[in-house]
């Protein structure tokens, strides 16, 4: 008979996932008992008390996990270092901006979200549940739920746990990404290449766990470098390059969660077709998350490693920071979307990322620390700005995001306030001085040179130099052209830099999935491009106020972003506090 | 111990309280705002003579002291106070700004009272008071150029305070940028010093200037004579100081006359200790000042219009004064005493030559002028006494300056004395020629105008020309008050400061003690030279002015009069050298720029816009090319590693 023994578990350093967690239990409830009339609110103000929870709870145990130097639950499934709170402070902050970009139901009275996600677009379902004036408020359950998943990733030793983690916030965003009210083609498009590139992901992850536990026997990551730089404990004996193939993998399941090139491919055209808030969501936590959990993996196998093969970690993360830094600028200069252009903004953000790994030191994770905070701020401030600005037909109803850069001109004369926070999170990605943006790369930058990576370097500030164009084009665009030269002819933008083939899928989608120009219109369902634009050209843009928690995300966000840049030292100071990691047990 | 130390930031912050109040209340105080001018000058006056009789109560080695309100900049290595100097040197700038300044500010009132922007003058005026005694009262180089910067600035909008006639927008724009030039060395200067010294304070640089590497040193030095050159208008930045007589007279007897053109000694004197580490940079300062001694007195003969002659002889003054700071330590002492003496009479002369324009209806043509002493009898003995006094006709104060500058020149070894002394010798003849030139064409010999007492429109014989009808008149008593108390500081000051080396011994705690030398030739034989070259040029002058008949358009002359007439040619010199290749130069970068950097540029923005759009091309929408892409750049990945890794390692 195997005896039992009940493992002592510390809850005190689960609580803030565990709050989380729960909260989205909690939610699910209330979708069965609460009745429809205090459902929202009731999710909203309990998403809300979570989150907020979760960051107290990070809080409080600071000052324990920096000075005892790391936490440690049921042998290493559940390691809270530092570095690994700090994400999820970072997360959790993130998270509540997030949540009330996602709250917000604008001056229209409705949110970003379909009235019931399971119809088939274009169905007299799908029409009726408008009219009912339903609601999808599990979006918030899902939200938590998401989150609680971001939480746990970066904070554990265990690869299953981390495949566990990777799961649990990628199965709700899958959901929450078919969500989108308008444009619902697309949205759901998008929702299944998310799915099926994610699985896909998993899937080489996975793969990549089961061949180390098949090289170390053993799941937990330190415990198979130990099997690795120890031959004399080898199970399968003479066959390291499987374990090296394992964590190869790995790496680029998580390198795929980052939006990293070349595993890149999903991110633009699910930044497109998710509802904007989620999307604004997405790219500030999961980015935030999947880099904690990054680093972790790939600091530990720094530790771990012995020096050729460290050396060909570097080389590959070398690689995949130019590939990055390249494609994210280079294509986010031709964009002609909104969201698109932050998707690629994105993914170059995830190559100044990978510049601070090299080196594995401790100040590059301060740096990352920072940079995932400056960017999460200024990409979830300009997500919930796009937001706002609409469509309208000739009625006055309000349609679906004008996404369109075209429409987008002379946004600064209607709404110079909008305009004005949108150029200053637009100013902090591209890294000018007095945003937090400026100090992030800065810090991400020297961490390279200090690492003796300086053309990587210099590589990151060129391609930083590249992208600050197509961040001024954007703001030359909303405040310098006249806004109805623009939006009558969208095409002089696009200036036939759009090829015909490129983004067809998405382009014909588009259309048709903007439900507020309804099925009746059969022509746009199959339309060509052209006939898309047609649509864009009759639309006027108009920028819908917000109901309160959208603009208090964006000055939130824009205080954030001007703080950090103005008096970034109490944030470097945390941050350089957090950047400490468990030393590997001998 | 200096009781009234603390006072010292009272001196600038009144008039700059002034200058603001004038500003900010606007139109509202048009009607009074010249009196709180007055008001502001005076009352700094007040607490500058208060501050220096406190200064003469203590001993001579408790006169040096410095004033720190508060930490200006803490960056680092650079640390600046908001300090402020307070010296024998200094206190002598205060008095000569505050007490000439204030008969300035007097007489402004009068003389400007027909102007509809008297408050704006006045408020630009003490603008300009507060911003030069910051210059003199800084205790490092780097307030000493706020101030700098601030003179700068009054200088640029009183040249051009009548700007809505082109040529003086123009004269003024010519002075501030000339003055830039300068201000480049200063600043260049003070970046040296940062990275010699590690500071930019007096006490620190110049307390380890002995200790630095003479190359350094002689840098400092040239950068400095660069800016002194530049605010002083010595060659060869020495042009926009003719074209400065646009502004308004009163501007130009106090600026660009008595102080602000003065300030570029006062830097080299204050800098003596680093400049004496320097011998190569004395001796270029010397030999500028030589030059420019010569140039501005050789185009002082030939200006016909009453203010460029006397700004020529500003320029030529300075000179001297600037070779006598070339010399060291035993020129200092008379390089300021020349520059207090200097700055009484010349005020006075250009007060007055402000009262002989107002009683001939704003003329400045000298060649118009002639017989005016009768008709303007303050106005043509203040004058003459400044003139007595420039000429350097004992007793007058003149004499006692530079005679002694005359002096030390011919002290010292090998060709120096001999070159530095017959150039200052000269100097003097030609000044007592251009000086009683100006004297003799407007106050004495016939008068070339008419009234139309006298017949209305007048012809005056020998040219046929038409004579210009005038109503010469003495000015009022506002205006006379200020040019009689220059003009008994220019009969008095000399003798009083030089009685028993008075003057000398006050600024001994600055400059130190200067061991006596002996010139090359006696002193006796000095001074007499020097006299008889006076009288020979003032006899001339007379003979040429006074009693021959003055033509009233200028008559045919030699090559070197029509150059003179001309300033020496100094502007086409300036637009050849330096207009010229400079346009040029922007032309060819501009055009540079076009062809190679945009288009490089642009090229660069095409081949991004390509690649970009190939890369969407690869983003087809489709999620099989997608997840391909995904395995495909795994693989890629690894080849990269293997490869670059892998490679090396074998």
């Amino acid at each position: 008979m195997i005896e039992f023994e009940a493992p002592v578990i510390d809850w005190a350093v689960l609580t803030p996932v565990l709050v989380v967690l729960a909260a989205g239990v909690v939610g699910v409830l209330i979708e069965a008992f609460v009745p429809d009339r205090g459902r929202r609110t009731t999710q909203i103000v309990l998403t809300l008390a979570a989150l907020t929870g979760s960051l107290v709870s990070v809080v409080l145990l600071w000052d324990r996990v920096t000075t005892e130097g790391y936490a440690f639950v049921v042998d290493g499934t559940f390691l809270l270092t530092p570095f690994t709170l700090g994400i999820q402070a970072v997360v959790a902050v993130l998270a509540v901006l997030g949540v009330l970009v996602i709250a917000d139901r604008t001056r229209t009275g409705q949110d970003a979200f379909a009235p019931t996600a399971a119809a088939v677009p274009g169905t007299t379902y799908e029409d009726a549940a408008r009219e009912a004036g339903l609601q999808q408020t599990e979006i918030y359950p899902l939200v938590l739920f998401a989150t609680g998943g971001m939480l746990l990733f970066p904070a554990t030793d265990n690869l299953i746990v981390l495949f566990i983690a990777l799961e649990v916030l990628s199965l709700p965003l899958y959901v929450l990404c078919a969500t989108a009210r308008r444009r619902r083609l697309l949205s759901q498009e998008a929702a299944f290449k998310y799915f099926l590139l994610g699985s896909f992901a998993s899937a080489i992850m996975l793969f990549g766990i089961a061949l180390v536990y098949g090289f170390a026997g053993t799941v937990s990551l330190e415990g198979a470098l130990f099997v690795l730089v120890h031959p004399e404990s080898q199970v399968l004996e003479m066959m390291p390059s499987l374990v090296i193939a394992g964590v190869l993998l790995i790496t680029v399941g998580l390198l795929f969660k980052i939006g990293a090139a070349p595993f890149h491919t999903w991110t633009p055209d699910v930044y497109q077709g998710a509802p904007t808030p989620i999307t604004g969501f997405m790219a500030a936590c999961v980015k935030a998350a999947a880099v904690g959990a990054l680093v972790r993996v790939v600091f530990t196998l720094a530790a771990g490693l012995d020096e050729p093969l460290r050396r060909d970690l570097e080389v590959g993360l070398w690689a995949v920071a130019i590939l990055t830094m390249l494609i994210g600028t280079v294509a986010g200069a031709v964009q002609t979307d909104v969201k698109r252009m932050l998707a690629y903004s994105s993914i170059a953000h995830a190559g100044f990322l990978a510049v601070a790994f090299v080196g594995f030191s401790e100040t590059g994770a301060g740096a990352v620390l920072f940079y995932v905070l400056a960017y999460g701020l200024a990409t979830l401030g300009a997500f919930a700005v796009a937001t706002l600005v609409r469509e309208q037909d000739a009625d006055g109803v309000v349609l679906g995001e004008a996404t369109h850069l075209s429409q987008w001109a002379g946004l600064a004369r209607r709404s110079p306030w909008l305009a004005a926070a949108f150029s200053l999170f637009l100013l902090s990605m591209a890294g000018i001085p007095l945003t937090a943006g400026f100090i992030a790369k800065f810090g991400v930058f020297s961490a390279a040179v200090a690492a003796g990576a300086w053309p990587l370097a210099v590589l990151g500030v060129l391609a930083s130099a590249v992208a600050v164009f197509f961040y001024v084009r954007l703001i030359v665009l909303m405040v310098l052209t006249p806004p109805t030269e623009e939006s009558e002819h969208p095409e002089h933008v696009e200036d036939g830099a759009e090829p015909a083939a490129a983004g067809t899928s998405r382009a014909d989608d588009a259309a048709p999935a903007d439900d507020a120009a309804p099925a009746d219109d059969a022509a746009p369902a199959t339309g060509t491009l052209t006939a898309a634009r047609a649509t864009l050209a009759r639309a006027s843009v108009v920028v819908v106020a917000s109901r309160g928690p959208a603009t208090v995300a964006i000055v939130l966000c824009a205080v954030g972003v001007v703080l950090l840049g103005v008096v970034p030292q109490v944030a470097l100071d945390w941050a350089a506090q957090a950047a400490t990691f468990r030393p590997l047990q001998p | 111990m200096m009781q009234t130390l603390s006072l010292a930031p009272w001196l600038v912050a009144t008039p700059l309280v002034g200058a603001a109040l004038l500003l900010l209340v606007g139109r509202l105080s048009d009607r009074w705002g010249h009196w709180l001018g007055v008001l502001a000058s005076t009352a700094t006056f007040v607490i500058g003579l208060v501050i220096l009789l406190d200064m003469l109560g203590v001993a001579a080695e408790d006169r040096v002291g410095v004033h720190t309100t508060a930490s200006w900049i803490d960056v680092g290595p650079l640390q600046v106070d908001l300090g402020f100097q307070v010296d024998p040197l200094s206190m002598t700038f205060v008095m000569l700004i505050t007490f000439v300044g204030s008969l300035i500010h007097l007489y402004s009132v009068a003389y400007m009272s027909h102007d509809r922007d008297r408050r704006r003058f006045f408020a630009y005026l003490n603008l300009f008071v507060a911003a030069m005694l910051l210059l003199v009262l800084a205790d490092s180089y780097l307030l000493l150029f706020v101030g700098w910067e601030g003179v700068g600035l009054a200088s640029f909008l009183l040249i051009g305070f009548w700007d809505h006639h082109l040529p003086n927008a123009v004269a003024g724009k010519k002075a501030f940028v000339m003055n830039r030039v300068g201000d480049m060395g200063l600043i260049a200067a003070m970046m040296l010093m940062l990275a010699t010294f590690g500071g930019v304070d007096f006490a620190t640089v110049l307390g380890s200037a002995d200790a630095a590497d003479q190359g350094t040193t002689t840098a400092i030095g040239l950068l400095l004579l660069l800016a002194a050159c530049g605010k002083s208008a010595q060659l060869p930045l020495q042009a926009w100081l003719g074209d400065a007589m646009a502004g308004p007279t009163p501007v130009s007897a106090l600026i660009h006359a008595a102080t602000m053109v003065t300030a570029g000694v006062y830097l080299l004197v204050r800098s003596g200790p680093l400049l004496e580490a320097a011998p190569d940079a004395q001796l270029v300062i010397a030999v500028v000042g030589a030059l420019t001694l010569l140039f501005g007195a050789i185009v002082g003969c030939a200006k016909d219009d009453i203010k460029k002659a006397l700004a020529a002889s500003t320029m030529s003054q300075i000179g001297y004064m600037m070779l006598a700071a070339g010399l060291g330590p035993v020129g200092y002492a008379f390089a300021i005493f020349h520059l207090l003496t200097h700055g009484f009479f010349k005020a006075g002369l250009f007060l007055g030559a402000g009262s002989v324009m107002h009683a001939m209806d704003d003329d400045v043509n000298m060649r118009r002028f002639g017989g005016l002493a009768r008709l303007l009898p303050v106005t043509a003995i203040t004058m003459g006494l400044g003139w007595l006094a420039i000429l350097g006709v004992p007793p007058f104060s003149g004499f006692y300056s530079k005679d002694k500058i005359i002096e030390v020149a011919f002290v010292g070894e090998g060709w120096r004395p001999w070159v530095f002394g017959t150039v200052a010798l000269v100097g003097a003849g030609i000044t007592a020629y251009y000086m009683s030139r100006l004297f003799f064409m407007t106050f004495m010999g016939r008068r070339r105008w008419a009234t139309e007492l006298a017949g209305g429109a007048g012809r005056d014989g020998a040219d046929g020309d038409e004579a210009p009808v005038r109503h010469p008149h003495e000015s009022p008593w506002l205006m006379t008050l200020p040019m009689i108390v220059l003009a008994i500081g220019s009969v008095g000051l000399g003798f009083v400061l030089n009685a028993g080396d008075r003057f000398v011994h006050w600024l001994e705690p600055v400059t130190g003690h200067a061991e006596h030398h002996e010139p090359v030739l006696p002193i006796w034989l000095i001074v007499t030279l020097t006299l008889v070259l006076v009288v020979l040029g003032a006899a001339l002058a007379f003979v040429q002015y006074a009693v021959r008949r003055v033509p009233t358009t200028p008559p045919p002359a030699p090559a070197l009069v029509r150059a003179a007439r001309v300033d020496l040619h100094q502007d086409d010199v300036n637009e050849g050298l330096v207009m010229l290749p400079g346009r040029v130069l922007t032309r060819s970068l501009v055009f540079a720029d076009r062809t190679a950097v945009d288009a490089g540029w642009l090229g660069l923005a095409g081949g991004v816009g390509r690649l970009g759009g190939r890369l969407r091309s690869m983003q087809s929408g489709y999620v099989r090319q997608y997840a391909a892409m995904t395995l495909g750049g795994l693989g890629v990945i690894v080849l990269v590693i293997w490869l670059v890794s892998g490679q090396g390692a074998s």
